[in-house]
């Protein structure tokens, strides 16, 4: 099977997308003549011209809005955020119409749109340019949110995004897109609200999401090695909707829980799952669930600290160790 | 005694030459349908039968009602909270519309929108927009999904005086122009963005709708008390959009008899009474519109007043519908959030969408 990134996956998903259904379209900064920010759409305005790949001016609001109103008319636009904080200011577009804009036409409509780019810290570029709003969006009953953590995560989640009839709201990570994974050269989905067990183990779960799941795979191996602990880790790739069966499938397994995030941690996603698990797997627990996530401040420019703001492998590894 | 009616330079426009004696009467019936349906619908917010607001389109109903007029398939419109008078006039029913204020299951949202939220994708009309200039990029979307598909049509979008000076107007301006999009951006000017007139609000030099030169946008002024000078303006933009994709803006001076909502406290305190009699008695565009189609030889006043009565009727009738529909379910709370799950698809049938105790 070929190893391509994390980036190329993307990049192919969306080029078969664009070659399989004449309503979708991408849209976007930099996305077209530029080849994109990141390159994710690299060759793509080259290969499919001018109507179906689109350089926006910088004007989030407008061009968030104006997919949403093309995507009631029928077209699949996926819009390129070049950083999801830049969502920031599309907000009342994202939120009150492609979020709630079925409910309140009494389900007359609906909103085939996807919003992808990166969601992360990490790189030095300060708060204004780190955000990680998965938990913002997912608490729009309306919206969908993944975070795929690997290229074949993201190539499937990316096709599935696409071909769903409702908003996605699609999170990446600029740290993964020089990354690569086995992806297979067929073509493949990856439904969402289906959780992936990226590792198993019978000791304790990480449950995770976007890079973190990275994260906790280290942290497991360190934890094996050095520990002789065997953790599992449960990538959720989906946010909302949330595959809970296989959360607490996992729990009542190992029957311990550390869940990872990139996200701060005040009403972060992993403050729902320590809620479905307190409620639900309360029996199963033998010890009290935890979490890892960024360091409760705005992201921090300084290039020695950032990643220390970030959960990394040891900090979730010294989690680890006080309920195992 | 009723003053002479003033000719209109706009009666021998070719788009209102084509109306027949009965598409006059039709228009001129739409206008009673909105100004009695909201008269209805004041009189039973008043007696607690719905919540929220309340914004009443009266006086401007010459504006949504000659616009609609000219819609054709490919033409689309989407407005504001103030969004009763643009559903009567895209063909909307009264029973639909009045159950959504009572909140009713057989409302147009089934209870879930609202006043604000009036939606009928059927007949081309996508709202009934909450959050003020946050449909104008919507407009501005749906015109470039027709241009996407090569349809020949536009997409009016509605919006008032206040808000034109929200970020997103501007960039839908913005991209309008860049990319000759067919949309078409009516300003509703009725002087004040809720309590705050348009002197307090807005720096212009002549006008709102000139701003759009800094787009190289056309752009008309038009008076809303001339039905027929609505219609041939609008059209003109219309023609101009279907045949050559460019947008523009309309400037529409306008006017509400009553305040920003019904809940408007202040309605009376940042505007004079004389100055609403003013326009109730000099400047009312179903009045002026009634008194020309008689002078015209198109209908008299006793059928004038017969719309007026049908219209009246039908309202009333639709409070009944109203009254008599049952609520929407507990269980319908979480209807209508995705159109997976709403399908019964595989999709919707993937993982946990909703998070209830």
């Amino acid at each position: 099977m070929p190893q391509i990134t994390y980036r190329t996956a993307l990049n192919q998903a969306l080029a078969e997308e664009i070659q399989r259904d004449e309503n979708v379209f991408l849209i976007g900064e930099e996305v077209a003549e530029y080849n994109g920010a990141y390159k994710v759409t690299e060759g793509l305005w080259e290969r499919f011209g001018s109507k179906r790949v689109v350089d926006a001016p910088i004007s989030e609001a407008g061009f968030v809005g104006l997919a949403v109103g093309a995507s009631m008319l029928g077209l699949r636009p996926v819009v390129e955020m070049m950083f999801w904080s830049f969502a920031y200011v599309a907000w009342d577009q994202i939120v009150n119409n492609a979020g709630c804009v079925r409910y309140m036409s009494g389900g007359l409509i609906n909103v085939p749109l996807v919003i992808r780019g990166p969601a992360n810290g990490g790189t030095n570029v300060g708060a204004t340019h780190s955000h990680t709003p998965e938990n913002f969006l997912a608490n729009t009953p309306g919206l969908k949110v993944v975070c795929p953590a690997t290229a074949y995560d993201a190539k499937g989640l990316l096709k599935s995004a696409i071909r769903d009839n409702d908003p996605v709201m699609f999170m990446e990570n600029t740290l993964l897109y020089g990354q690569t994974w086995e992806v297979p050269e067929e073509e493949y989905l990856v439904p969402i609200g289906r959780a992936d067990l990226k590792r198993e183990g019978a000791d304790l779960s990480f449950i995770a999401h976007g890079r973190a799941a990275i994260t906790c795979l280290k942290a497991a191996e360190i934890l094996e090695e050095k520990h002789g602990i065997h953790a599992e880790v449960l990538d959720l790739r989906s946010i909302r909707p949330l595959d809970e069966d296989a959360i607490l499938a996992s729990v009542r397994k190992t029957h311990r829980a550390v869940v990872v995030e990139e996200n701060k941690p005040f009403c972060g996603v992993g403050a729902q799952i320590a809620s479905i698990l307190g409620e639900k797997a309360f029996d199963d627990l033998d010890a009290p669930i935890l979490r890892v996530s960024a360091m409760d401040a705005p992201a921090i420019y300084c290039p020695a600290l950032e990643l220390e703001q970030l959960p990394n492998a040891q900090r979730v590894v010294d989690r680890a160790l006080q309920i195992c | 005694m009723e003053t002479a009616v003033a000719q209109s330079e706009f009666a021998s426009a070719d788009i209102n030459l084509r109306l027949t004696p009965d598409d006059k009467i039709r228009i001129l019936r739409d206008m009673y349908r909105v100004r009695r349906f909201e008269q209805i619908s004041l009189k039973f917010y008043n007696q607690g039968k719905m919540g929220g607001f309340l914004h009443l389109y009266t006086g401007q109903e010459s504006v949504a009602v000659g616009i609609c007029s000219l819609l054709g398939e490919h033409d689309h419109v989407i407005t504001a909270y103030r969004d009763h008078g643009h559903a009567l006039a895209v063909g909307m029913s009264m029973d639909e519309c009045m159950a959504e204020l009572y909140g009713k299951a057989t409302g147009c949202s089934k209870g879930k929108g609202g006043s604000m939220h009036f939606f009928a994708p059927d007949k081309n009309y996508w709202g009934g927009h909450g959050i003020v200039a946050g449909q104008t990029p919507l407009g501005l979307g749906l015109a470039y999904a027709l241009k996407y598909k090569g349809l020949k049509g536009c997409a009016l979008a509605f919006l008032g005086d206040g808000a034109v000076n929200q970020g997103v107007y501007h960039e839908s301006l913005n991209l309008a122009g860049l990319w000759d999009i067919p949309a078409i951006f009516v300003i509703e000017n009725n002087r004040y963005s809720m309590g705050t007139s348009l002197a307090r609000s807005s720096a212009f030099k002549n006008n709102l709708a000139e701003r759009a030169d800094g787009y190289e946008i056309d752009w008309e002024l038009i008076n809303g008390s001339d039905l027929y000078e609505i219609r041939a303006k609008t059209w003109t933009a219309m023609a101009r959009a279907h045949e050559h994709s460019r947008p523009a803006v309309l400037e529409i001076d306008t006017y509400r008899y009553y305040g920003h909502s019904v809940a408007d406290a202040n309605a009376k305190k940042y505007r004079s009474t004389e100055e609403i009699e003013e326009y109730k008695n000099n400047h009312d565009p179903l009045r002026l519109y009634r008194r020309r189609l008689i002078a015209e030889g198109v209908l008299d006043d006793a059928t004038a007043d017969r719309l007026d009565e049908e219209a009246k009727h039908e309202a009333a009738e639709a409070a009944k519908f109203a009254d008599d529909s049952p609520f929407p379910n507990a269980s319908d709370i979480v209807a209508d959030v995705y159109w997976e799950v709403d399908n019964d698809t595989e999709r919707g049938r993937t993982g946990k969408h909703f998070f209830n105790d």
